[in-house]
């Protein structure tokens, strides 16, 4: 296979990660350091690594990804990286999808407990889910010797996952990391695909996919990630975390260095440097910081003639023109050539997922590792993840956690026989807690490689004052990287421990937070994307509109046509013709967007006095009542008009963007306060459609298409519904109006909507219009629209609607809350008009109010109130707004400036109706 | 994310749910006679409890029904889920 780095081709094995094929290569420097610009190389051989970040240019690519977790395929192209990743400008058209699993027992990592763990729940009959983030199950086996059940590790890991596909509940997913642990046992995975596969990757395949796990039980077996030291130069190519090293050299093949020095806290580095002797590794030195090394580990570097440094340290490291590493410094005072130095502090239990859950650790002494102590959740912890070393204990802490689970899922278990394990070194001496070798060079010990943050910069830290371990993550930046401290969140915990004579257990941690690893936000959104990010909604007549040119707008979710220009007409001059064409002939809209209520049953008179402020049981049937709604405060939340059909039917409309919430409103007084009420409640809104004629010369439109209906103002009079035919189609028609102007509303079955207002289109010279129009024409009216004149701290009252308040009623939603100070104070915001002083300037909607002449540049301004509504009105001849100032109904004819961006245009407040103030010309 | 158990339709991801606040803060039988300070109260004072607490919860895009559920605010634990009208369970 050939990969191509930075334009330059290398080969690859089938196998390989990215890393492991640099490494092959003899590629050290890599990376270097996102402040200090100093050289960087490979750390790790996992997801631990915090040094060598690229960006992928083949396939769909990816602007930052681990070197370590990049599968090698034949034309993979990379970009190295130092620090920042760079997003790609073409659009991301890859695939991703989400899957929603649910399972009685999920564990979560595939090497040996995780194994043991599925295999016990699994045969119990549990329906089990095998989570692990790597190609290939076995976890750190897949660089083991050791033998398994007389077999070696490769085969014993088959033989695992064959017994686990036999059993049929059991489902195992690689490549699939799980990233957050959150409430009630719900995880979050993500599964690569495709990424791996290159050209060969299947167009019709998702590249990744978004797992929703809801788990009755939880298995974590999700290991451990290997903790450095930190010593003087600690940064140079050529230093590894021990296990990588072995790692790269028995599961990858390739050969991490030919003279390596091993440093280590524990006999892990012991057992490491044996790994890398066999591996055909000249192992020069092995530096212990303990007095007391576990006996079978020096026995066995002994036999391979390799003698162990008691008491030893790493003081400093030198390096070769490149900055790669050339000799280790000992603190006996040698200099030590090596090309590679394998570090080993201990075992950092991967508690990131368990954390997230909820549960709480403690700093084990015995295992030197902050390991999971009570769970918050249905969850069980197993392996290396508790602090455990041997193999052994390990896969029978998987069996148990496995049997315990299942059991737990309400399952018989006989829990498997523990494999037995041979070839494998035991763990004798305890291991030390060690962090970091001091250093007059602080600058050079580096806590952060990613952050290059340094010893130095802990002792500042602590110098300035911190103690928190969260406050000193923050000053220092410190595990604030793209590895989210997995490589120097508990080594900072142990500098600073050794700095301000703390224990581990008193500082503790910092918070872990999903993502465990990073999530695309592509991933997040699958296929929610553009066009399907939202419904869009469309009337019945929305064809119509497209085919005569209208200009739409979003309201909510719906498509309304905003206004219908004509070829070569600026929407000022629509909306001017528009608007003239309703206020002096005849004018037509759709209106079907309106949300439609229809409430049946004996109470419904009694609800709707209760949850409107006016008196609505005593409506008769045929008529029409306008109302206003609010909330037990006393704000307005919507109005709208109500018409009783018959003695148990009502139909009533709101606001367009307030539908659902005023169903759920109803409901909510009806379910929880009024279960006595004999109210249904039903959405009509899309059953129903309804063309608005609008005009003086409307009457005359309405009585062509419905030749049996008496139009007259006595037999059709104002606020009153009818039902007849219009244009043969059966209707039922309100004469409402939000115009001010004689007007009809036309509502029929939406199956007929279009045939309707092609029939009244084409029964004589009727302008369409839209939402700009109607918002002029209502607010040449002063008619206030729910949310955009008013934002939930605004009463009846204040709207200059006292009038709609009724005192008769003992109580409504809303009645109480008058009588409150605050409420009944005469200062309030008030709704107003403003006209521009010089007759011509249109003011910003969400201007401010402020004294005329007030020096701007001089805060504080006092506000006196904002502009809600802005318009340019052909009924005045002039720019007209509406507008909250406080005490404005006391106000009227005062000056002040509406200041929009720094910009003042002086403004007189008049009445908020300066149209057709008596209403003479509703009847026509 | 919660599982709620709506008592109509069985245990569903919170995604399903919108929540209402604090359970058992009834609409007062006669309003004028409440005080400005218990007015107030109830407008716009809620408990806030380290422990368990009653609240409730609709199930919008399931039943479209309101019901009470007994949570723990700091686990999230649900000990009780019960329909509107009826008391608190004497659970937890």
């Amino acid at each position: 296979m050939r990969i191509t780095v930075d334009g330059v081709q290398l080969a690859a094995r089938p196998g390989d990660t990215l890393a492991s094929a640099l490494l092959r290569a003899g590629r050290r420097v890599l990376s270097q350091g996102i402040y200090t610009g100093r050289p960087r190389g490979l750390v790790s051989a996992g997801v631990e690594e915090s040094n060598v970040f690229v960006q992928v240019l083949s396939g769909s690519g990816e602007p930052m990804v681990r070197a370590t977790e990049i599968e090698a395929y034949d034309g993979l192209r990379v970009r190295t990286l130092a620090g920042k990743g760079l997003l790609p400008d073409e659009p991301d058209e890859a695939r991703y999808d989400k899957t929603f699993a649910h399972t009685d027992v999920l564990v979560v990592g595939g090497g040996p407990a995780g194994l043991m763990a599925a295999l016990a729940a699994g045969e119990s009959g549990a329906r089990v889910l095998l989570i692990d983030d790597q190609p290939r199950l076995g976890g750190r086996l897949l660089a083991s010797r050791a033998i398994v059940d007389g077999l070696a590790v490769h085969d014993w890991v088959s033989s695992m996952r064959d017994r686990l596909q036999a059993l049929p509940e059991v489902t195992v997913t690689s490549r699939t990391a799980v990233v957050g642990y959150y409430d009630h046992n719900y995880l979050v995975a993500v599964e690569r695909r495709t990424d791996h596969l290159g050209s060969a990757a299947p167009a019709t395949m998702a590249r990744h996919r978004l797992w929703n796990i809801r788990a009755g039980q939880v298995v974590l077996a999700t290991g451990a990630h290997e903790r450095s030291i930190a010593f003087a130069d600690n940064d140079r190519p050529g230093i590894m975390l021990a296990h990588s090293a072995t790692a790269y050299a028995w599961r990858y093949g390739c050969r991490p260095g030919r003279r390596a020095v091993v440093f280590g806290a524990h006999d892990g580095a012991l057992a490491a440097a044996v790994e890398l002797a066999d591996a055909g590794v000249e192992v020069a030195a092995v530096l212990d910081v303990r007095d007391v090394v576990g006996a079978d580990f020096a026995a066995a570097l002994a036999r391979r003639g390799i003698s162990v440094q008691t008491g030893a340290t790493v003081s400093g490291t030198l390096a070769d023109d490149d900055g790669v590493l050339r000799a280790v410094l000992t603190s006996a005072g040698e200099t030590v050539a090596a090309d590679l130095l394998a570090v080993s502090g201990g075992w950092n239990p991967a508690v990131e997922l368990f954390s997230q859950s909820g549960g709480r650790t403690f700093w084990s002494e015995a295992a030197a590792g902050f390991v999971p102590d009570t769970a918050a959740q249905p969850t069980h912890c197993a392996g290396v993840l508790t602090g455990a070393v041997s193999l052994a204990r390990v896969l029978s802490e998987g069996a148990g956690a496995g049997a315990e689970a299942a059991r737990a899922a309400g399952l018989d278990v006989t829990e498997p026989a523990t494999p037995s394990v041979e070839g494998e070194l035991r763990e004798e001496a305890a291991p030390a807690a060690y962090f970091c070798v001091d250093s007059a060079a602080e600058e050079t010990v580096f806590v952060d490689l990613q952050r290059d943050a340094t010893l130095h910069d802990i002792r500042r830290a602590v110098g300035a004052g911190l103690t928190s371990v969260e406050h000193i993550k923050r000053y220092t930046t410190i595990g604030t990287a793209a590895d989210q401290g997995r490589g120097s969140g508990v080594l900072a915990v142990g500098v600073l421990a050794q700095l301000s004579g703390r224990s581990m257990a008193e500082i503790g941690t910092t918070t872990y937070r999903p993502p465990y690893t990073p999530i695309s936000f592509a991933l997040l959104a699958g296929r929610d994307r553009g066009r399907l990010a939202d419904p869009e909604r469309v009337t019945a007549i929305h064809d119509w509109h497209v085919e005569h040119g209208a200009v739409f707008e979003d309201v909510g979710q719906w498509k309304r046509p905003w206004f219908f220009p004509r070829p070569a007409e600026s929407m000022d001059e629509a909306v001017r013709r528009e608007c003239a064409a309703a206020r002096t002939g005849v004018a037509m809209m759709d209106a079907s967007t309106l949300g439609t209520i229809e409430l049946q049953g004996a109470d419904v008179g009694l609800l709707l006095d209760r949850l409107y402020t006016n008196v609505f049981s005593s409506l008769k049937i045929g008529s029409v009542r306008y109302g206003v709604m609010c909330g037990p405060d006393g704000m307005v939340i919507d109005d709208g008009t109500t018409a009783r059909l018959a003695e148990d039917r009502w139909l009533m409309s709101t606001t367009t963007g307030n539908a659902a919430k005023i169903l759920e409103w109803l409901e909510e007084w009806l379910q929880t306060e009024w279960p006595d009420l004999d109210v249904r409640c039903t959405s009509v809104t899309d059953q129903w459609s309804t063309v608005v004629l609008v005009g003086p010369r409307s009457r005359d439109t309405l009585e062509e298409l419905a030749p049996e209906l008496d139009c007259s103002v006595e037999g059709f009079p104002f606020m009153t519904v009818r039902q007849a035919a219009v244009a043969g189609i059966p209707a039922r028609i309100m004469r409402v109006s939000f115009s001010g102007e004689l007007a009809y509303e036309i509502t029929v079955a939406s199956w007929y909507a279009l045939a309707v207002w092609e029939a009244v289109f084409a029964a004589g010279e009727i302008t369409p219009y839209g939402t700009e129009t109607m918002h002029v024409l209502r607010a040449e009216k002063g008619y206030p629209i729910v949310g955009q004149d008013t934002d939930g701290t605004v009463t009846p009252q204040d709207l200059g609607m006292g009038w709609i308040v009724s005192k008769k009623k003992p109580d409504f939603v809303g009645k109480r809350s008058f009588a409150r100070a605050d409420t009944s104070r005469s200062d309030r915001r008030q709704l107003v008009g403003v006209v521009p002083v010089d007759g011509r300037s249109r003011v910003a909607e969400g201007a401010q109010l402020v004294s005329h002449g007030a020096v701007l540049t001089q805060p504080p301004v006092a506000m006196h109130g904002h502009v809600t509504s802005s318009y340019h009105s052909v009924a005045l001849g002039t720019p007209f707004a509406l507008a909250l100032l406080d005490a404005g109904a006391s106000r009227h004819g005062e000056v002040l400036d509406a200041v929009d961006d720094g910009h003042a245009t002086a403004v007189q407040v008049v009445s908020p109706v300066p149209y057709d103030p008596d209403g003479v010309r509703r009847d026509g | 994310m919660l599982r709620i158990p709506c008592p109509w339709c069985g245990p569903r991801d919170e995604t399903e749910f919108c929540y209402g606040g604090q359970a058992h803060v009834p609409y007062p039988a006669d309003p004028s006679t409440v005080d400005d300070a218990d007015w107030a109260g109830y407008l716009f004072f809620r408990d806030n409890p380290k422990g368990w607490f009653a609240e409730r919860w609709m199930h919008r895009a399931g039943c479209q029904r309101w019901f009470n559920v007994v949570r723990h605010t700091v686990t999230y634990e649900i000990s009780a889920s019960y329909p509107p009208g009826t008391s608190r369970p004497d659970v937890a």
